[in-house]
């Protein structure tokens, strides 16, 4: 071990740096001390600082930020539901009962489905809308349709997030041809009231026949079964338990 | 000028008076009959096509060779190359200024940022293609059917669309001429989205009026064949990846008749045919030794296929040639031959590169490795 | 006078010389990720500005107070901060604008430029120096997300912040708003700068040489 050849006088500079490492993260040992009070003072006057900012920023912004998400919610349901005025957001819980939202809280989001009721400038049952989502070419496309009770069909989409290609799977925002298939879309649900008549489904272009298909884009096939995959899982879900309560939505409560 | 008696110089001992020029000139020769087809399929709207591309890869050369960046000369024809092959795998009522747009970048980008001629990575040609198909996805995909009437003295609307503006759609202009839009749709598109498959000897000739396909396969191999005869070219790489695609195809097609199609449509619809012959067998792009020449053609065979059937896109040559380009190089790392003498006696060894002391830094050369050491010691313990 | 000239210095090192994007190539991730339109460049840009501008005077004001084994800690917790306070400034201002950005506001926590220039140059300087320093870079780092942003809405959309310069019938280069534009475009301009710092270096290496002959 000792004896000194060549090779292992190259790893003679090496072994004090070992030893430090060893005893370095051990403690406020020698061979240098460390400061610890300092760092701890250092870091909680930091720490300090910081939340205080922050704090700051979140309570100043608040207000801002609440308004944007409920005018941001808001633009959502109208574009699809163009005679609402406001909106209120109901939960659809598996028992069958409709209740109504209150607050930031998202403590029964778990069971029920969200939809929002939206009220002309009358307070009357305007159109409900409601979330719907499925796997998109590049990830999920998620949309806000409306629901009219008037004719049981959806009476418009919008897309919340996507990011399908643009040029070709983004035409289901602008393509007006693609976009007509949801002026009256046909969401009838059968005699039990248990589920959809005739599922919802996007046929290849220029093959629509029935009003509850919806005509793909041409090009944009996967897209555009998409949204109505996601219109149907939404539909059959929420449309069960909401058709039973609409009478109670039909007038605007006031809370 | 005297000539040396004995010439000495290290190998590779070329005997044939095969400069990269005549190559490549003579690749451009068996290229012709093929262009001259296809503007006979698809008019006048071709044949702008085919020069304009050309040009815009020939003065994008010039532009690069000029400033210094890229070897290689003009007249070495190989841009003419690129542009010719280019020119033929877009459809041919791709608006003039986008086909501009891939010729400018499959020099620029496929050639001249490795170095030019030789350095390439990649098959320039399908760079350029590559580019336009993620560009402009949907231009890329509209096709006209061939031998319409009128076609040498009417372009294809989309052909003359002005600078960064939209082609014109070619459904009202079919319409008018009687036909409907579905014709404009590929043999490939029309089995991947509607179930239609066209007919064999349809295919191979590309014969039959009022289909959309690229130049006659039956054609194509015909002058690959002039290559190979020639030694132009090495014979292999497209007979592997035909002879993988077909494989591929045929094991699907004996699994599930209904779901897939037979392989010899795999084999004549698309461009596979011409990809096989004159994309992958780019001699900066494939591996040199024989055997990595297998391994790569079948490496595009399968992909093709694969990428044709279960992905969004209906055809697939293009990335399967770039994917296998990428690769070429560990291809032919792990088939390098076993030089002479070195080889059943010892055990199949390959040939290995051992680390040159020139390759090590100063500090690493004056450090003794661990391992080293170890080994050193343990005997004197 | 010599101070004025420093502080001129610290401002344009960033601008320029030390360009981050251009010559340290640094932050890429969010650079390529979020460049996909003008108004998204800008306002990833400022966000940067306000967390590097902010980041470096604390850090400069704490510089004495911090021991050296915690630094990287401490930088970390003040770069953080702010990075949360922006967060909630953008999405107060314009949620929209917030969705488009998505992570990549968060990430700028670990954008190297802002550590890098708590590391290397605030920690060594007092705090006006500093927050001088950092509003050059961060101006650097807006200048080159602005060049990649501009370039991509232009071909990607045919737009510039919105408003259409080739009318309605442009047709948009769709790789341009896909990853991939981010590494063309800037290759595009590393290649140009490049260029042109070669050629401004061969003028003055000839101007000098001809100074040279003359005398």
């Amino acid at each position: 071990m000792t004896s000194a050849s060549p090779p292992t006088q190259g790893s003679i500079p090496v072994r004090p740096v070992t030893v430090v490492r060893a005893t370095g993260p051990g403690g406020a040992q020698p061979p240098q001390k460390l400061p610890t009070a300092g760092m701890i003072r250092t870091l909680g006057l930091v720490s300090a600082i910081c939340g205080v900012i922050i704090v700051a920023a979140y309570q100043s912004t608040y207000d801002a930020v609440a308004a944007n998400k409920r005018i941001a919610t808001e633009r959502a349901v109208f574009k699809v539901i163009p005679a609402a005025s406001s909106i209120a957001e109901y939960l659809a819980l598996p028992s069958g009962e409709v209740a109504l939202k209150v607050g930031a809280g998202e403590t029964a989001a778990s069971a029920g489905i969200r939809f929002f009721a939206a009220y002309d400038a009358h307070g009357q049952l305007a159109g409900v809308a409601a979330e719907g989502a499925a796997k998109g070419y590049a990830d999920t496309v998620r949309i806000m349709f409306g629901y009219s009770p008037a004719c049981q069909c959806v009476v418009g989409i919008g897309v919340v997030a996507m990011r399908e290609t643009p040029g070709i799977g983004d035409k289901i925002i602008t393509d007006r041809e693609f976009l007509a298939n949801f002026n009256a879309l046909d969401v009838k649900l059968n005699a039990e009231l248990s589920a959809l008549a005739n599922e919802v489904k996007a046929v290849k272009h220029g093959a629509k026949t029935q009003a509850w298909q919806i005509d793909a884009i041409a090009g944009a096939t996967i897209t555009s079964r998409a949204v109505g995959k996601a219109i149907n899982d939404a539909a059959q879900a929420l449309l069960p338990r909401l058709v039973p309560r609409l009478d109670a939505l039909q007038q605007r409560s006031k809370s | 000028m005297t000539q040396p008696l004995i010439e000495i110089r290290s190998a590779p001992h070329v005997k044939a008076a095969k400069s990269v020029e005549t190559i490549m000139r003579h690749v451009v020769y068996s290229l012709l009959p093929i262009c001259a087809f296809y503007i006979f399929q698809y008019g006048i709207s071709a044949l702008a096509s085919i020069l304009v591309v050309t040009a815009a890869c020939l003065l994008t050369e010039r532009t690069l060779i000029s400033t210094g960046t890229q070897a290689g000369r003009l007249s070495d024809f190989s841009a003419v190359i690129t542009g010719l092959l280019l020119a033929l795998t877009l459809p041919p009522g791709f608006p003039l200024w986008m086909g501009a747009v891939a010729g400018i970048v499959a020099i620029a980008l496929g050639k001249a940022l490795f170095g030019g001629i030789g350095f390439n990575v990649f098959n320039p040609a399908l760079v350029g293609r590559a580019f336009v198909q993620a560009a402009f996805p949907t231009a890329i995909a509209s096709y006209t059917p061939s031998f319409l009437a009128g076609r040498f003295t009417e372009f294809i609307p989309s052909s003359l669309a002005l600078p960064l503006m939209m082609p014109a759609t070619a459904a009202d202009w079919l319409k008018a001429k009687n036909l409907d839009a579905l014709a404009g749709a590929t043999p490939l598109a029309k089995w991947k989205f509607d179930g239609v498959m066209a007919n064999a000897d349809e295919l191979l000739t590309s014969l039959s009026g009022n289909m959309a396909v690229g130049p006659a396969p039956a054609l194509i191999l015909l002058c690959g064949a002039y290559l190979a005869l020639r030694r132009f070219m090495d014979w292999r790489i497209p007979v592997a990846i035909l002879g993988s695609a077909a494989l591929t195809a045929w094991v699907l097609f004996a699994i599930d008749a209904t779901r897939y199609p037979n392989p010899f449509f795999m084999l004549f619809s698309g461009g596979l045919i011409l990809g096989a012959v004159y994309m992958a067998t780019d001699m900066a792009t494939s591996p040199v030794t024989p055997k990595g020449m297998w391994v790569y053609g079948a490496l595009i065979g399968l992909l093709t296929v694969v990428i044709r059937y279960y992905s969004g896109l209906p055809e697939g040559v293009m990335y399967a040639i770039l994917i296998a380009n990428a690769a070429s190089p560990l291809i032919e790392k792990v088939t390098q031959p076993t030089p002479f003498g070195r080889g059943a006696g010892i055990g199949r060894k390959r040939a290995s590169y051992p680390l040159n002391p020139g390759y090590i830094s100063r500090e690493e050369a004056s450090a003794v490795t661990p391992k080293k050491r170890f080994l050193h010691r343990k005997p004197k313990k | 006078m010599n101070a004025t000239v420093d502080i001129w210095d610290e401002f344009t090192e960033g601008i320029w010389r030390q360009n981050p994007v251009f010559v340290m190539v640094l932050g890429l991730c969010p650079m390529l990720a979020v460049t996909v339109s003008a108004v998204n460049a800008l306002t990833m840009g400022l966000a940067t500005l306000f967390v590097l501008v902010c980041s470096s005077g604390l850090v400069s004001m704490m510089r004495k107070l911090v021991p050296k084994e915690v630094r990287i800690a401490t930088y970390i917790v003040i770069i953080a901060t702010f990075v949360t306070v922006v967060d909630y400034i953008i999405q107060a201002v314009s949620l929209a604008l917030y969705e488009a950005l998505g992570a990549f506001i968060q990430l700028i926590v670990v954008n190297c430029i802002i550590l890098g220039r708590a590391e290397a140059h605030a920690s060594k300087n007092p705090p006006i120096p500093a927050m001088i320093n950092a509003v050059g870079m961060s101006i650097g780092f807006v200048i080159g997300l602005f060049a990649l942003g501009s370039v991509r809405e232009i071909l990607g959309a045919g737009t510039l912040f919105g408003v259409s310069l080739f009318g309605s019938n442009f047709q948009p280069w769709v790789i341009m708003v896909l990853p991939p534009g981010g590494f063309f475009v800037l290759g595009g301009w590393l290649l140009f700068f490049s260029w042109w710092a070669r050629r401004k270096q061969r003028t003055q290496a000839g101007r000098t040489g001809e100074g040279t002959q003359h005398a």
